[in-house]
């Protein structure tokens, strides 16, 4: 079977199909209807709203941390098993060797 | 008097939705023809053209008016669509076995005496639609305007809103997506 051939043909035959444009009764008034009844997307209300939420649940993270940094209490001495000390003092250790010589 | 088309789409942009009607009247035979060509059931191209007014309206504050209003609503009932193919990609595996008696016969006369297979026969008409049916959603989208509609590259390409690569690319895969079809048939028919 030729195949170039037999699709040509058939696109041929696709071509001499007339496609109708035939439109139902009142499908204006149908389209009128479902574009009211649809609710009108309004993409600045969308942002809007969006950008609310996401202000309150910041306010929601601020407060407690806040929370917490007031009412941890604090020390002006570092505790002995201080990470954030241990760290310093490992990290800075030869540096402290070479000043000390 | 009647309203020019400028003046309707103002009105609409105002906020006087009834302006919208008479472009809906003027139009929809148009998109209804359009969406023929993708969908086959009655049912399905009233939901698209529907849908093809619905993002008319909804998006007609983006027409700039540079171009006619008609061509802006082609490019959107074109993307409906190509929308529609890809939501309801049928079962693309159905066999060429269950081809139609009249439809054999078309191919029959063709394999025998190709010039007797005549392209106006509803047989053949039948056929295309069976092979469209199992094209995949951008190869049915370009053999339709390419090969059917015989548009150039650049309509597409604006009516897609694909680039000029992009369609030229999908063209040849669909033509060889075509032939990879036909071979099938062929095989399923004749071995």
């Amino acid at each position: 079977m030729k195949l170039p051939e037999l699709q040509k043909k058939l696109i041929s035959a696709a071509r001499t199909q007339t496609v109708s444009d035939h439109v139902p009764y009142a499908f204006e008034k149908r389209v009128m209807a479902y574009i009211r009844s649809c609710p009108a997307v309004d993409v600045t209300a969308l942002w809007a709203q969006a950008l609310w939420r996401s202000a309150g649940a910041c306010l929601a993270v601020v407060a407690v941390l806040g929370a917490v940094s007031i009412f941890t209490p604090h020390s002006t001495k570092p505790a002995p098993g201080d990470l954030s000390q241990e760290f310093e003092k490992t990290m800075l250790a030869a540096l402290d060797s070479d000043y000390s010589r | 008097m009647e309203r020019t088309e400028a003046e309707l789409i103002a009105a609409v942009l105002r906020g006087d939705a009834a302006s919208f009607e008479p472009l809906v009247e003027k139009y929809s035979p148009r998109v209804f023809a359009t969406a023929r060509r993708y969908a086959r059931r009655e049912s399905e191209i009233e939901d698209i053209v529907q849908e093809v007014w619905l993002k008319a309206f909804q998006k007609l504050v983006s027409f700039r008016g540079d171009a006619p209003f008609e061509h802006w609503l082609m490019r959107l009932a074109v993307r409906t669509c190509y929308d529609f193919l890809r939501g309801h990609q049928r079962n693309r595996e159905s066999m060429f076995s269950e081809l139609t008696d009249p439809e054999e016969d078309w191919l029959d006369r063709f394999v025998t005496q190709p010039e007797s297979a005549n392209e106006n026969a509803d047989a053949a008409r039948l056929l295309i639609e069976r092979i469209m049916d199992q094209l995949s959603p951008p190869a049915r989208l370009i053999i339709t305007l390419l090969e059917i509609e015989d548009r150039s590259v650049k309509e597409i390409a604006q009516l897609t809103g694909w680039s000029i690569p992009l369609v030229k690319v999908r063209a040849f895969r669909a033509r060889a997506e075509m032939r990879k079809l036909l071979a099938k048939m062929a095989k399923d028919k004749y071995l």
